[in-house]
């Protein structure tokens, strides 16, 4: 195999050694780690075909792997798997301003397309908080959401075709530049947040909106994460929908205030990143009514960016949170659940105390908006006793999501770290549907092996 | 951790995208040796003397991992091993990491030669007979971009002690004049001492100073590094003076981290602590003192300029601000930002003659960059970027942000006679 694949792709393209191989038996998941056998660089779909069709004769599974920065373990290798990783893959094929589109490779970074958007006037919403890495088609494989989920939607809602490298090598399109289209089912929708294990999105088509005449960024603190909680339920059960609505825990907000030195409230419980956009009147218009729901809920202050470049180095200070927190301890184990908005200030004081019971420490930060909660533990792999009471304070919070109607993940994806729970979400006739379609599309379990479920 | 933030910024991983060139990939080969899993190899060798140490990583870093400290902690690992030897390579660093960046005054020997050779036509001869070729093939490539040895060195143009010529004393600063400055740039040192005396400080420049050390810690020479440590804290007592000054961005990165490098020496490791508080970089020495704006313009038409940052400025040192502030109050000079102001340069040491390929391709796309800006001028302050980008564009005035200062202070006088 491996000769054959150095063959196709040069042997600049196939990495074999040790000190190469290592850099990839992980990606940004906590714990996990499997060497490759080998790691692969196609450069074009035709590629990606062939050496698919490569490892379907010899028997080999495939790990398809963007940037790596996963946080549920989709890129952690298998024995003896290849990592076909895209990274130069990262052409933008054409903007189309008529249309409103987008084609890219799979390649490209989420950032580098909202920028390409940009220069025709236009705009990429999805901005998860690893967009200046990322790239497309793991967004498109996780179904990844960001910042601005509340008013634009996640992945899924931008994607208007897929071109997808199958298991036996086959390469097919699903969708296309139509607004509409019914004709049969929706496949492309099947590939969104597969996780790798349908099939290797190699191209993507991307649906494009208008860029926002105008924004406005605030900061609310709270002398309690219930109260910061319950302004988010409100500010919503007032039918304002705001692009951003950002939760951070004094935890956080600590290690983030660390990190940028850019002067946030660390005295406060928590504190609500808030971002309006649109029109400039309706802009206007909803900051003064946030500002009046986050005060009658007993916000402590209420402040709003001054400028432009104040409001990008807040959303990006808010971007930095995950890693931040690696500032408190080495292992950092982070939840992705994600509640129906009206629970929210039930299960951040569930999560709360549940760390306290379990004497661990947590730092909960998320997109506070969309019901969807980061609580992320502190500590370390090394003390097997404390990664045990990790485990039990996981099964705790599940358990409480699920009873709210909740899901254990709602943009990081299963991969390995959320798989133990699954079932427990699913329930049986859902789990064995999804399996029975895996069983057909990827009859030998080349693709992703082991990701989701076994 | 391993969130991969750090990879947009690494100029290796952005040439190659391959992970063991990114700073994540690096430190997980580094933890891979540290866990027995991997011995230090001749691949390890080469992968971190790929890595530039320019430290954007660690300016991207939300975890605050010291790059620094683990990136020179491999290289001393690297030396430890005997990965390298060779007899040329084993010459020269005991020529350069033993002899002349130990011993000042040998420097400044060698450095007279250099300049007698640049200056009495030996150089002119020597390329024109092309006797260059008699050089091993990296030294040949440098060679062209020796620095322009200065007619005098900082000895020759600071007395030790220096008093503000009317205002009263305010500040009592020491002046750390460095090596490569010293004997190569001592014009900037002189221009530092008069910014200084400027704003009311009363400077003390010590005549033979020894190399701060971050040569040899970037090299793999711990216990040099720690030996020059302690004489220079000797010949400068922290606790005499209000600030240390340095004006090179690549020293004042390692001097600032001497509390790390002395901690176990108990004779010292107080002291250390107390001179990384006391050193500062001159711009953020000045905009802390307010600096006092400068009343004349630098030049006699209005010039456009442009900034680099040096990386051991920037993300060893987190100076941002305060250059741009300071040029920005100079009258006459227009500054537009360059694009990707922060992006290493390549210049990176001796990492133009270990690693030419990657340098020069950094330095065609810095130069790209600096020529889409327009500038006459750029105004940056590491001898290293200096040296590198004057020599790819000879047309372009290359100049330390405080000697346009220094400049401006000096025709305040021309202007009021
Ligand atoms: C600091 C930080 C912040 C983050 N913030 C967010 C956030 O706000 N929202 C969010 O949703 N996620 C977030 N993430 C998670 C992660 O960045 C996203 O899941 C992202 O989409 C992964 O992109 P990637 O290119 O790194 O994919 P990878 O990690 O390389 O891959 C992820 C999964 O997708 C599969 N895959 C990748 N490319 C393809 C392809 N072309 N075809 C088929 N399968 C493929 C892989 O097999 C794997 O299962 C964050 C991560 C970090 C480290
Ligand atoms: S060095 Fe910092 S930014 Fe890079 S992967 Fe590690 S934690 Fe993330």
């Amino acid at each position: 195999m491996l000769e054959k694949l150095t063959d196709l792709l040069g042997k600049e393209n196939v990495l074999t050694a040790p000190e190469d191989l290592i850099p990839y038996s992980f990606d940004g998941t906590a714990t996990f780690r499997v060497m490759p056998a080998a790691v692969a660089f196609p450069r074009t779909t035709e590629q990606v075909s062939a050496c698919v069709k490569l490892a379907c004769e010899t028997n080999t599974p495939i790990i398809t792997r963007g940037s790596g920065t996963g946080l549920s373990g989709g890129t952690v290798p298998s024995e003896g798997a290849v990592i076909l990783c895209l990274v130069h893959m990262t052409e933008i094929i054409a903007v189309d301003p008529a249309n409103l589109t987008l084609r890219a490779q799979s390649g490209a970074i989420t950032l580098k397309i909202d920028e390409a958007a940009a220069v025709h006037g236009l705009f990429y919403p999805p901005d998860p908080g690893s967009m200046k890495i990322s790239t497309i088609g793991g967004n498109v494989a996780e179904n990844s959401g960001g910042l601005r989920g509340l008013k634009y939607g996640v992945t899924r809602d931008y994607v208007m075709a897929l071109t997808v490298v199958l298991t036996d090598g086959t390469i097919a399109t699903f969708g296309n530049a139509c607004v509409k289209d019914v004709a049969g089912y929706s496949m492309k929708d099947l590939f969104i947040g597969s996780e790798g294990t349908l099939g290797i999105i190699t191209e993507v088509l991307l649906k494009l909106l208008p860029r926002p005449a105008a924004r406005r960024t605030m900061l609310a603190t709270f002398a309690s994460m219930e109260a910061a909680a319950e302004t988010v339920s409100a500010i919503i059960a007032a039918r304002i929908i705001p692009c951003t609505l950002e939760f951070l825990d004094q935890m956080t907000i600590r290690c983030v205030e660390d990190y940028t030195k850019m002067g946030l409230p660390t005295e406060c419980a928590a504190l609500l990143l808030i971002e309006t956009d649109g029109h400039p009147a309706a802009v206007a218009d909803e900051a003064d009514k946030m500002a009046a729901i986050a005060r009658s809920h007993g916000a402590l202050e209420f402040s709003t960016a001054a400028n432009e470049a104040e409001s990008l180095r807040l959303a990006s200070a808010r971007r930095s949170a995950f890693s931040a927190l690696a500032r408190v301890r080495p292992t950092t184990i982070l939840e992705d659940v994600t509640v129906p908005r009206s629970h929210l200030a039930e299960m951040v004081t569930f999560i709360a105390k549940t760390a306290a019971d379990y004497k661990l420490t947590v730092g909960t930060f998320g997109h506070m908006g969309d019901g969807n909660l980061h609580p992320t533990f502190l500590t370390d792999e090394r003390n097997a006793d404390e990664m045990h009471r990790v485990h039990l304070a996981l099964d705790a919070i599940v358990t409480k999501t699920l009873s709210l109607g909740g899901t254990i993940t709602g943009e990081h994806g299963v991969g390995l770290a959320k798989k133990p729970w699954l079932r427990q979400q699913l329930g049986d006739a859902s789990l064995n549907l999804m399996l029975q379609l895996k069983q057909t599309l990827d009859p030998r379990n080349l693709l992703n092996p082991g990701k989701i479920f076994n | 951790m391993h969130c991969g933030m750090c990879l947009p910024t690494c100029p290796t991983y952005d040439t190659t995208k391959r992970e063991r060139n990114s700073p994540r990939g690096r430190i997980a080969l580094m933890r891979a040796i540290a866990e027995d899993e991997l011995p230090v190899t001749r691949e390890f060798a080469d992968e971190m003397s790929y890595c530039l140490g320019c430290l954007a990583c660690q300016t991207a870093c939300p975890a605050g991992v010291d790059y620094a400290t683990l990136f020179e902690t491999a290289r001393a690992d690297i030396e430890q091993a005997r990965i390298n030897p060779s007899p040329t390579r084993g010459f020269y660093r005991f020529v350069t990491l033993h002899l002349l960046f130990i011993h000042p005054r040998l420097l400044r020997v060698f450095g007279k030669l250099l300049r007698f050779y640049q200056t009495s036509g030996a150089e002119t001869l020597v390329r024109k007979l092309h006797l260059t070729r008699l050089l091993p093939a990296n030294l040949r490539r440098l060679e062209p971009q020796t620095p322009r040895i200065s007619e005098k060195f900082s000895n020759e143009l600071i007395a030790p002690l220096e008093q503000p010529a009317t205002d009263p004393v305010k500040h009592r600063v020491a002046l750390l004049t460095g090596c490569i400055q010293d004997i190569a740039f001592s014009e900037i040192n002189r221009d530092t001492a008069d910014v200084l005396l400027a704003n009311s400080c009363e400077v003390h420049t010590p005549p033979v100073q020894p190399c701060c050390g971050s040569i040899h810690s970037h090299n793999g020479e711990t216990e040099l590094a720690r030996d020059v440590a302690r004489r220079l804290i000797n010949l400068i007592p922290p606790e005499k003076f209000d600030a240390i000054i340095t004006n090179a961005g690549g020293c004042g990165s390692h001097l600032r981290h001497y509390t790390h490098l002395l901690e176990d020496d108990p004779d010292y490791s107080s002291r250390a602590r107390l001179w990384d508080q006391k050193i500062q970089d001159i711009h953020e020495f000045l905009a802390k003192i307010q600096i006092r704006p400068p009343t004349a313009a630098p030049f006699d038409d209005e010039t456009k300029v442009t900034y680099h940052d040096s990386c051991h400025l920037t993300h060893g040192q987190k100076v941002t601000l305060q250059p741009r502030q300071i040029i920005d109050l100079i009258p006459g000079l227009k500054r537009v930002e360059l694009p990707e102001a922060n992006w290493c340069c390549g210049s990176a040491g001796v990492y133009s003659i270990t690693q030419p390929e990657q340098a020069t391709l950094l330095l065609n796309r810095k130069v790209e960059k600096i020529q889409s800006t327009g500038a006459t001028h750029l105004l940056t302050a590491n001898p290293g970027c200096h040296l590198q980008i004057q020599n790819a564009m000879p047309a372009l005035k290359v100049i330390h942000p405080i000697s346009v200062l220094a400049q401006a202070y000096r025709n305040e006088s021309i202007s009021l006679n």
